[in-house]
C-alpha cells in the first residue's frame, strides 16, 4: 500500500515535468528552419510549390504554431500519440516496432556495465594503488576515452571482417530464416559486439564510482570495528562494504537507464540495428515532430518508472532510507 | 614486330582494365539461377511506389517491382519495356504506345492501358516530382483498345523529351489496387509495392530491410536469376563499407560509401568499384548566385568569383578519377544534348579575379576584405561540404570572406529555395537525360517561391527563357539540341549558376555478380538479368 502511494505521488509530480519537457521540444523544433514537407522534397530531388502547398495541408502544417501545440496536448490527453509523417502509421505502433532491440541492447550492455564495473572496482579498490588497481584504472580510463563509434567500426573490423566470428550488423540474419531457440541465438549473436561496444563505454564510469565509493566505505569506522570483532576481509568486504558501497551504482544506473536511450543513436547506427535512437535522430532530420515527441514521451515514462523502482532499492540496501522520505 | 611506344600503352592500358572489369571477360559464362543478392539501401523513404516519386531512393527498390513504359539500353537509347513500340503524330500533339501483351500484374490481374491511363492522370500528372511539369500538357490518355494508350498533349511534345523522361518518370501502378481507395498517398500499396517486374514484394521491416523474391510468372522468358533481394538498412556509410568486406552487402550504389572507402575497396579484387551504368545519373556541382546581393548582381562579381577557384586541383586532390571538370549545365555523359560549344569556361586566374573585382568597385578595406558572403552547402554528400571549404579557402585570396552556413536537407530547402537567406549556396544539380525535365528549371524566371531546385536567385533573362520555351515543344530532334546549345552558351555566359564539376555516381559491387552496371541507369533498372557467380 505504501508503495502504491508512493508510485501515486511520484507519477503526479512527474506529470508537470513530463509536460515542460513536450512544450519546449516542440518550440525547440520550431526553431529549425525547414518542415517535415521540406525534408520530405530533399529526399525526393524536387516537386513542385502546390504539391508541397497540399501535403502542409495534409500534416495540418499550415496552421499556427500554438494551434499546433494546442492539438498536439488535446490528443496526448486522449493518449493519442499522433500519426507519424515519415512512416504512414500511429506513432504508437512505430515506437512500439522498435522498443523491442532498444531494450534489449540496453538491458544487456547496462547489466554488463553494471555487473563487470562492480567486479572490476571491488577488486580495483582492494589492491589500491597496486598493480591490479592501476591496470584496471588504465583500461576505464581508455574505454572511457574512446569515441563509440570508432570502437565499434574496429571491432567490426577484427570480430567481423579478419576473425569472420561475428556480423558485421543487423538485427538478425534474413536471407535464412530460422526459428524458434536458433533465431534467438541468432539475435545474441549479433547483439554481442553492439552490446561490448555500449557496455564497455559505460563499464568504465561503473568501475571509477565502484572503486571511490569502496574506498570512501573501507575507510568508516564500522569496518574498523568489522575488522576487529575478526571477521576475514572477504565476509568484511562482502557484508559489509559492498552493501554500502552500492548506493551511488544503484543511483548512477537510474540515472543512465535515460541517457542509454538516446545515447544508442551511434551504436545503432554502426551496427545497423532498428532502435529508437536512431528512430529519434531520423525524426529530427525528416522533421518529423509527432515521432519525435512521441519518443521523448516514452522515454520520459521510462526514465520515471526507473527512478522508481531505484528509489524502492535504497530503501532495500540502507533500511535507514525509507521509501516513504 | 615493331610496337610503338603509344600501342605498347594502349596494350597495357586494355590489360588493366580487364582486371578494373572482370565481367568483360565472363561472357561465355553460363547464367546460374538462384542466389540471394544483398544491397545497401542508405536513406529509407517514405514510400516504395516509383509512379509517385522520382529519386534513386525508391528506384532501386520499387525499381525492381514496377516497370515503365520504356528504360534506357545499354547505349542510352530507349527500349521498350511495358511498352513495344511508339509513334508520335507529326503535329506532336498525340504519342501512341502500343502495350506489350501477356503482362501480368503481381496478383495476377492483366495489365492493360487503363493501367497506364490512371498511372499517367492521377499519379503521373498530379503527384510525382517532374512528372507533373512533364506532364502539365497533357490532357488525356485515350485507350481504344486494352493495348493501345494515345496521349494527348495541349501542345506539341517531342518525342524524345518523353521517351528520355520515362525510364524515370514512366513507372506504371496498378490501376483495381488504387482507383476508389481513398488518398493516393496514403495507400498502403506503396509500402507493399504491386508491379509486373521480375521480383515480388515479400516484406519490408522499417529500419531494418525489404525483401523481394523472384516473380515466376515474369514476361521475360528465364527472368530473373536471382531467387530473393534483399536491401539492408544502414545509415551509416563506413559502417556500409565494413559490411561489404564482411560480406553481408554485395552492392552498394549512388555513391554510397565514402570518398575513402570506395577508394580502398576498389583496390580490393573482390570488389569492383566504377562510374560504369551510372551515366543516366550524372550530375554537377554547383554554385547558385543570389542576385538580390548587389555584389552578386554585377557579372564581373560572379566571373570573378568562378576565375579564383581552381577547380582542376580541387578534382585531382579531393575528388580523384571520380570527377571531371563541368563545361555547363548539360554535362558531357549526355550524348544527344552536348553542345560542340558551351561558351564561356572562367579557367583558373587569381589575377584577373582581383581585376575584375577590382572594375566592379569593391576594393580591398581593411585586412584585405573587400566584402563578405553566407554560403549554404547543401548536406548531400562529402563532395559538397570539402567543396565549400574549398571556395571559403580560394575566395579569401581574392579578398572575399565566406561564412560557411551548415544545416540539414529540410533546412537547405527552406532556406535557399523558400527563404532565400543566402548569398552563396553550393550543391548538386541531377541531370535527367533531358534537360527540359530538371535543367531548364534552374534558368527559367517565374517559378513559384519555394520549389526546390529551380530559379529563386532572383535572375530574370527573357534571351533564356525564350530558348527555353521554344526547345520544350520543338519536335525536331535536330533543332531542339541546337537550341540546348543556345541555352547552354546563354547560361555560361550570364553565370546565374555555375556547374564547374561533373560526376557520375559510383558503385561499388561485388566481383562475383554479372550482367551488372551494363545500362546507364543500372542501379534504378529491373535487374532482371543479374546473376550471382558461385
Amino acid at each position: 500500500m505504501r508503495v502504491l502511494t508512493l508510485a501515486g505521488r511520484r507519477l503526479a509530480a512527474s506529470i508537470p515535468t513530463l509536460i515542460l519537457i513536450l512544450i519546449g521540444v516542440f518550440l525547440l523544433l520550431q526553431l529549425a528552419p525547414g518542415d517535415t514537407v521540406d525534408a520530405l522534397m530533399a529526399q525526393m530531388g524536387g516537386g513542385d510549390a502546390a504539391t508541397a502547398r497540399q501535403l502542409r495541408e495534409f500534416y495540418g502544417l499550415d496552421l499556427s504554431v500554438w494551434a499546433q501545440l494546442g492539438n498536439y496536448l488535446w490528443r496526448l490527453v486522449r493518449l493519442d500519440l499522433g500519426f507519424s509523417a515519415i512512416y504512414g502509421k500511429p506513432v504508437a505502433t512505430v515506437i512500439a516496432e522498435r522498443l523491442p532491440a532498444t531494450i534489449l541492447l540496453m538491458t544487456a550492455s547496462l547489466s554488463f556495465a553494471f555487473f563487470f564495473g562492480l567486479i572490476l572496482g571491488v577488486v580495483a579498490a582492494r589492491g589500491v594503488n597496486k598493480w591490479p588497481d592501476t591496470l584496471i584504472s588504465t583500461l576505464g580510463l581508455m574505454f572511457y576515452a574512446m569515441p563509440t563509434f570508432w570502437f565499434g567500426l574496429m571491432a567490426i573490423v577484427v570480430f567481423s571482417i579478419y576473425l569472420q566470428w561475428l556480423p558485421a550488423g543487423g538485427f538478425e540474419d534474413i536471407t535464412v530464416s530460422y526459428t524458434g531457440l536458433r533465431r534467438t541465438f541468432d539475435i545474441a549473436l549479433h547483439l554481442v559486439l553492439p552490446t561490448l561496444t555500449l557496455g564497455l563505454f559505460y563499464m568504465a564510469i561503473y568501475l571509477r564510482i565502484m572503486r571511490g565509493s569502496m574506498l570512501e566505505v573501507l575507510n568508516l569506522d564500522f569496518v574498523r570495528t568489522a575488522r576487529s570483532k575478526g571477521m576475514d576481509e572477504t565476509r568484511v568486504v562482502v557484508r559489509h562494504v559492498l552493501r554500502n558501497a552500492l548506493l551511488p551504482m544503484v543511483t548512477l544506473i537510474g540515472l543512465q537507464a535515460g541517457t542509454m536511450l538516446g545515447g544508442s543513436v551511434v551504436v545503432e547506427s554502426v551496427f545497423s540495428l532498428p532502435g529508437l535512437g536512431r528512430l529519434a535522430y531520423e525524426s529530427v532530420i525528416q522533421r518529423d515532430l509527432n515521432t519525435l515527441l512521441g519518443i521523448i514521451f516514452v522515454s520520459a515514462l521510462l526514465v520515471i518508472a526507473v527512478n522508481f523502482i531505484v528509489d524502492l532499492l535504497y530503501a532495500r540496501l540502507d533500511p535507514r532510507i525509507t521509501a516513504g522520505n | 614486330m615493331d610496337m610503338t611506344r603509344r600501342a605498347a600503352l594502349m596494350t597495357s592500358a586494355a590489360i588493366a582494365s580487364s582486371v578494373l572489369f572482370p565481367m568483360r571477360s565472363f561472357g561465355q559464362e553460363t547464367p546460374r539461377k538462384g542466389g540471394v543478392f544483398t544491397v545497401h539501401y542508405g536513406a529509407e523513404q517514405r514510400q516504395l511506389n516509383p509512379s509517385l516519386q522520382a529519386s534513386t531512393g525508391v528506384y532501386i527498390i520499387g525499381g525492381k517491382i514496377q516497370e515503365q513504359l520504356v528504360d534506357l539500353d545499354a547505349k542510352g537509347q530507349p527500349v521498350g519495356v511495358l511498352a513495344e513500340s511508339w509513334e508520335a503524330a507529326p503535329d506532336g500533339r498525340t504519342i501512341t504506345f502500343k502495350l506489350r501483351p501477356g503482362v501480368t500484374w503481381h496478383d495476377g490481374k492483366p495489365f492493360t492501358s487503363a493501367d497506364v491511363q490512371y498511372t499517367a492522370m492521377e499519379m503521373w500528372k498530379k503527384i510525382l516530382n517532374y512528372g507533373s511539369t512533364l506532364q502539365l500538357f497533357l490532357t488525356a490518355v485515350d485507350t481504344p483498345d486494352p493495348l493501345t494508350a494515345v496521349f494527348r498533349y495541349e501542345r506539341p511534345m517531342p518525342l524524345n523529351l518523353l521517351l528520355r523522361a520515362l525510364p524515370d518518370l514512366g513507372y506504371v501502378s496498378p490501376r483495381h489496387l488504387y482507383e476508389g481507395k481513398g488518398d493516393i498517398r496514403q495507400n498502403p500499396v506503396n509500402l507493399a509495392p504491386v508491379g509486373t517486374g521480375p521480383f515480388k514484394f515479400v516484406q519490408y521491416e522499417r529500419g531494418q530491410h525489404v525483401i523481394a523474391e523472384r516473380n515466376p510468372n515474369y514476361w521475360r522468358a528465364n527472368a530473373p536469376y536471382l531467387d530473393r533481394i534483399v536491401w539492408r538498412v544502414v545509415t551509416d556509410r563506413a559502417a556500409a563499407a565494413a559490411q561489404m568486406e564482411a560480406g553481408q552487402i554485395h552492392y552498394s550504389g549512388f555513391s554510397g560509401l565514402t570518398i575513402s572507402d570506395s577508394a580502398r575497396l576498389g583496390k580490393d579484387p573482390r570488389f569492383i568499384v566504377s562510374t560504369k551504368g551510372n551515366e543516366g545519373n550524372a550530375r554537377t556541382n554547383t554554385i547558385e548566385f543570389n542576385f538580390r546581393r548587389k555584389e552578386l548582381a554585377d557579372i564581373r562579381v560572379r566571373r570573378a568569383i568562378a576565375h579564383a577557384l581552381d577547380i582542376p586541383f580541387f578534382i585531382e586532390n579531393f575528388l580523384g578519377d571520380f570527377a571531371k571538370r563541368g563545361t555547363g549545365p548539360i554535362p558531357s555523359v549526355s550524348a544527344d544534348f552536348y553542345p560542340a560549344d558551351n561558351g564561356p569556361q572562367y579557367p583558373f586566374d587569381k589575377k584577373l579575379a582581383a581585376k575584375l573585382l577590382d572594375e566592379a568597385g569593391f576594393k580591398p578595406g581593411a585586412g584585405g576584405t573587400r566584402f563578405s558572403l553566407r554560403l549554404l552547402p547543401a548536406p548531400w554528400g562529402e563532395d559538397v561540404s570539402l567543396f565549400a571549404t574549398f571556395i571559403q579557402q580560394s575566395l579569401a585570396d581574392v579578398g572575399i570572406k565566406i561564412d560557411i552556413v551548415r544545416t540539414d536537407g529540410g533546412g537547405y530547402l527552406k532556406q535557399v529555395y523558400d527563404d532565400h537567406a543566402f548569398d552563396l549556396a553550393t550543391g548538386w544539380h541531377q541531370y535527367r537525360n533531358d534537360p527540359a525535365v530538371s535543367t531548364t528549371v534552374w534558368y527559367r524566371s517565374g517559378q513559384p517561391k519555394g520549389a526546390p531546385w529551380t530559379n529563386q536567385w532572383d535572375w530574370t533573362d527573357p534571351t533564356i527563357d525564350k530558348i527555353i520555351d521554344d526547345a520544350a515543344t520543338e519536335v525536331d530532334a535536330a533543332k531542339r539540341k541546337a537550341l540546348y546549345g543556345d541555352f547552354v552558351r546563354r547560361a555560361n555566359t550570364e553565370l546565374p549558376i555555375w556547374t564547374p564539376i561533373e560526376q557520375i555516381f559510383l558503385t561499388a559491387i561485388t566481383a562475383k555478380a554479372r550482367n551488372h552496371s551494363n545500362t546507364p541507369r543500372w542501379g534504378s533498372s529491373s535487374w532482371h538479368d543479374l546473376w550471382l557467380a558461385e
